[in-house]
């Protein structure tokens, strides 16, 4: 336990100290949702309506930006080689890193997210729908992204192929989120059956996703 | 040819009696092929409790290909690998320290943060960390980030998780590599005591380290004869 959290502490204060984490994944999710506005146009009632889907896409796309990060920097410079020999079994070594990832990225983005959905005309009920939705979305992300970042570890700028990778399994995770927050998608009363079924997306990728993760790094790790 | 996979064989009458059990390191015709290229075959030597392995070889031999695969961070391609009187419950790869080429230090952490989250990672003491700030002559360098560092005092650091956390078996990849005189000093000192503590140690080295007893390993023969010093 102690060389769990020791773990996650090391990764958490490495995100903040190095910055280009956490830090950059929200700025580039305010640059994206400040853009669409230009491009859409000064129509509130569209912008309002549109607001959910546009706040996950942007959560996607930045989340998907710091995936490179997760496991390649310790790959490099042969941390892997020594936390792959350390008493925890490496399926929870990498559930450690990907619980960092997550508080260092994923959360963040869910506390900007209703500050950027006022730039978006987004309707005062849905803030608290879009706020739980991503809150129970948001950990699919690095759970699945884990994989992706597992398999293009040894490749130099992987960060691409990583989100070629990733993409088709963040889908789900965007469909239900957007259905749950209220958005465009979501038929009346469909909402909480969406947040169920987000729920169970998470809770599928944390089975599959330190699993998976695991056992790409072993093989990185064993050529 | 059946394909014998690593495995870690402990003998259970000598684990109940204590830790300080005595180890045998058993290597049985191995074999690495690396990238579809056979690096080395048939290379077998046992290793008994306080005994150094020292492995020698022109460059691409295949000696950090050895160390590697005793550290179960490549598959064996054939022949085992076999360890008596560890301890029971432990894979074999928690009962080794490997330090390898690459330092695993990251430039942003301070050094007492980087041997803060080993002494944590790997379970060691607070003790044992003193005792590894004092044995690298890390004390003075506590504060600095790693990124300051020389070459040298990056490479005391990396040493440093040898102590930080005991574990029975060293494999180090030529750990005197920028080392100055005194530091090397240093380190055959904790190896010695690693050895008389009934510790194993191989290590592939281009340098006379000096330890008392060894034995040499010539990876292009293959074969293994005992020097004395």
């Amino acid at each position: 336990m102690r060389a769990f959290t020791s773990l996650i502490r090391r990764d958490v204060a490495l995100a903040v100290h190095v910055g280009g984490g956490g830090g950059m994944a929200v700025f580039f999710f305010l640059v994206t949702v400040s853009l669409l506005p230009l491009g859409i146009g000064p129509n509130l009632n569209l912008l309002g309506q549109i607001a959910p889907g546009l706040l996950w896409v942007a959560l996607l796309l930045s989340s998907l930006l710091t995936l490179d990060r997760l496991f390649q920097a310790d790959f490099e410079d042969g941390t892997l080689d020594a936390l792959s020999m350390g008493s925890l079994p490496l399926e929870l070594t990498v559930s450690a890193k990907i619980i960092a990832h997550w508080l260092t990225t994923g959360l963040p983005l869910v506390i900007a997210a209703p500050f950027l959905g006022l730039l978006l005309n987004l309707d005062g009920s849905q803030f608290l729908d879009l706020v739980g939705a991503m809150l129970v979305g948001t950990p699919a992300l690095s759970l699945m992204g884990a994989i992706g970042a597992a398999l293009t570890v040894s490749v130099r700028r992987g960060g691409l192929l990583a989100s070629l990778l990733v993409m088709p399994f963040y889908i789900p995770v965007l469909i239900f989120g957007v259905a749950a927050s209220g958005g465009a998608m979501a038929m009346p009363g469909a909402a909480h059956q969406a947040l169920l079924l987000l729920g169970a997306v998470t809770l599928v990728s944390l089975v599959i996703g330190p699993l998976a993760s695991a056992a790409a790094l072993r093989a990185h790790l064993r050529t | 040819m059946p394909r014998v996979l690593r495995r870690a064989r402990v003998e259970a009458d000598v684990l109940t009696k204590s830790e300080n059990a005595p180890l045998q390191l058993d290597a049985r015709s191995l074999a690495c092929e690396r990238g579809g290229r056979m690096v080395f075959r048939d290379v077998s030597f046992s290793l008994g409790s306080g005994e150094a392995l020292v492995v020698i070889g022109p460059n691409g031999v295949g000696k950090s290909s050895l160390l590697r695969l005793l550290a179960g961070l490549v598959d064996i391609s054939a022949g085992e690998i076999a360890l008596e009187g560890g301890l029971v419950d432990m894979r074999l790869a928690e009962q080794i320290h490997y330090i390898g080429h690459l330092d695993a230090l990251k430039p942003a952490m301070t050094v007492q943060e980087t041997a803060q989250f080993w002494s944590g990672f790997l379970g060691g003491s607070e003790a044992d960390l003193g005792r590894a700030f004092s044995v690298f002559d890390l004390e003075a360098l506590r504060d600095l980030p790693v990124a300051y560092l020389s070459a040298g005092q990056r490479r005391r650091l990396a040493l440093a998780r040898l102590l930080i956390a005991p574990r029975a078996i060293w494999l180090l990849d030529e750990p005197s590599v920028a080392l100055d005189t005194a530091s090397l000093a240093r380190l055959v000192a904790a190896m010695e005591v690693h050895l008389s503590g009934g510790g194993l140690i191989v290590t592939a080295t281009h340098q006379v380290l000096g330890l008392s007893h060894h034995v040499t390993l010539d990876l292009t023969a293959a074969s293994v004869g005992r020097v004395s010093a």
